[in-house]
């Protein structure tokens, strides 16, 4: 095989997508938002229903003030990465700010969620180490695995019994524990067990790791996250996160209570070889974490618009999980028949997430949808009977409600 | 303990009662290409492994494996605590 004969299985299989004259799903094009819930695609006003903007906060009026403000103020870019020439003022006060808001000593600002999961799992798991990971961790945890040479063992999704059973089975190794999971899954919806996850962590010494990405701002008296909700904040020994979905900006952090956060900044590959985020991101992100911190109806709101459209496409007949949270997932048999609704779905006005296996668990194709906080009740019971008629159009069997 | 034929039997039972898993496979069929299994499906067949002989497979022990017969092995030296 030469080195790029291994794509022809991809373009075979991309091939098959777009056969009966289907879109490529993986190149749709947002014209222009027109509104945080309406975008222009095709020509048409559609529905967006596959953001990660749970809070509408890409559009802030504030957050477009202050990026305007910091691009005349400090320019464009900062040309270093952060241990370098890339730290400006504005990237210590952010990560002070954020800190604070956690009620935490310290945190690392980094230029994608990505690049957070990858260098602190990386840098802090080594190779006689062992981390343990949720089946279904985002990629970034897998790669971080990889990136730092740790010794991976896999629980089944969700299960702090099966977690347990495995620490246990790991008794008398030598290495450190680390077990990562995430506050909500970002295909599925599923909200973690954090307080059975906290428990196990108090049991057997392991440090315990949230991937917040999706659940910051959406989940938590205080918008921090599922940790937060399930009261066991205390029991993060890191808590990360992206500023790519509620926040509404781009970028990523990870907080502690531990004094080595300061030292693994000298020692972490993706935030000392990369360029630093621009100005206008971290004085957008700033005005967005006001934004959070101050208007918790924005979550409330979120979550009235995740029951609402949860239970209508459950009523609907679709399959869902039956976790309440802004991500929806609806669960189809096999790919040709995700393939055709999703089109449909597109041409009917409304825009989702089309995600195949071996993307997505259990080897079902999902259409993966999500809510907002700016989805008005008009919106959403649009988009459930949207869903119904293009379900009924591709003669798609629904479950008697 | 248990031989490497006798691991290689087990996994093979628990290969077969995968009705999309060809009927003819042995121990030394590549799980990855005779088997057409992704990686995902690598990964969550050696957590039933785990559980079916109470071992821990670390994900990086698998680069060396590419039959079922090379599982079986790693599963023994695993056991060992090689
Ligand atoms: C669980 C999880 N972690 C991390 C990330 C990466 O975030 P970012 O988009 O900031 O790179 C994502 C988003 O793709 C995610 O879903």
């Amino acid at each position: 095989m030469t080195l790029l004969e291994k794509f022809n299985g991809t373009g075979a299989r991309l091939q098959a997508l777009t056969a009966g004259g289907g879109r490529n799903p993986f190149d749709v094009v947002i014209e222009r938002p027109l509104s945080s819930t309406v975008g222009l695609i095709e020509g048409r006003e559609t529905l967006l229903f596959g953001t990660n903007n749970y809070l509408g906060l890409s559009q802030s009026p504030k957050a477009v003030e202050a990026a305007a403000k910091a691009v005349r103020e400090f320019g464009v870019g900062t040309t270093g990465s952060r241990i370098a020439n890339g730290t400006q003022s504005l990237h210590r006060h952010l990560e002070t700010r954020i800190a604070d808001y956690f009620g935490q000593r310290d945190c690392m600002v980094f230029s994608t969620g990505y690049q957070a999961n990858l260098g602190i799992i990386s840098t802090i798991a080594g190779k006689d180490d062992y981390l343990l990971l949720d089946a279904d961790s985002h990629a970034s945890i897998y790669d971080a695995a990889k990136l730092g040479y740790a010794q991976v063992i896999r629980f089944r999704h969700n299960d702090p019994d099966d977690l347990h059973k495995r620490l246990r089975r790991l008794e008398g190794q030598p290495g450190g524990r680390l077990i990562v999971a995430e506050g909500i899954y970002s295909m599925t919806g599923n909200v973690a067990p954090m307080k059975e996850f906290a428990a196990i962590r108090r049991e057997t010494g392991a440090m315990l790791l949230v991937d917040e990405a999706h659940s910051f701002g959406v989940l938590g008296p205080t918008g921090k996250g599922a940790a937060e909700e399930a009261g066991v904040l205390e029991d993060m020994d890191f808590v990360l996160g992206t500023f790519s979905k509620s926040f509404g900006t781009v970028g990523g952090y990870c907080v502690s209570n531990h004094p080595e956060l300061d030292l693994i900044r000298l020692q972490c590959r993706p935030y000392m070889f990369t360029a630093s985020l621009p100005p206008d991101v971290i004085a957008a992100t700033l005005a967005n974490l006001e934004e959070i911190a101050t208007r918790p109806e924005l979550r409330a709101q979120l979550m009235d618009n995740a029951r609402q459209f949860h239970s209508g496409l459950t009523q609907a007949g679709f399959r869902t999980s039956r976790h309440v949270s802004p991500v929806v997932a609806v669960t189809l048999e096999e790919t040709p028949e995700a393939v055709a609704l999703w089109n449909r779905l597109l041409e009917l006005g409304v825009y989702v997430n089309l995600s195949l296996p071996p993307a997505t668990p259990d080897n079902h194709p999902l259409l993966r949808c999500s809510v907002m906080a700016t989805h008005t009740p008009e919106q959403i019971s649009r988009a459930v009977d949207i869903f119904t008629r293009a379900a009924r159009e591709c003669g798609l069997l629904l479950a008697a409600a | 303990m248990q031989t490497a034929d006798e691991v290689s039997a087990v996994i093979l039972e628990k290969l077969l009662a995968n009705p999309k898993v060809p009927r003819d496979i042995t121990g030394s069929s590549r799980i990855v290409e005779d088997l057409a299994f992704d990686s995902l499906a690598v990964m969550n067949f050696v957590m039933d492994i785990e559980d079916t002989f109470d071992v821990s497979v670390p994900l990086d022990r698998l680069a060396d494996v590419r039959t079922v017969d090379d599982l079986a092995n790693a599963v023994i030296a695993l056991k060992s605590g090689a």
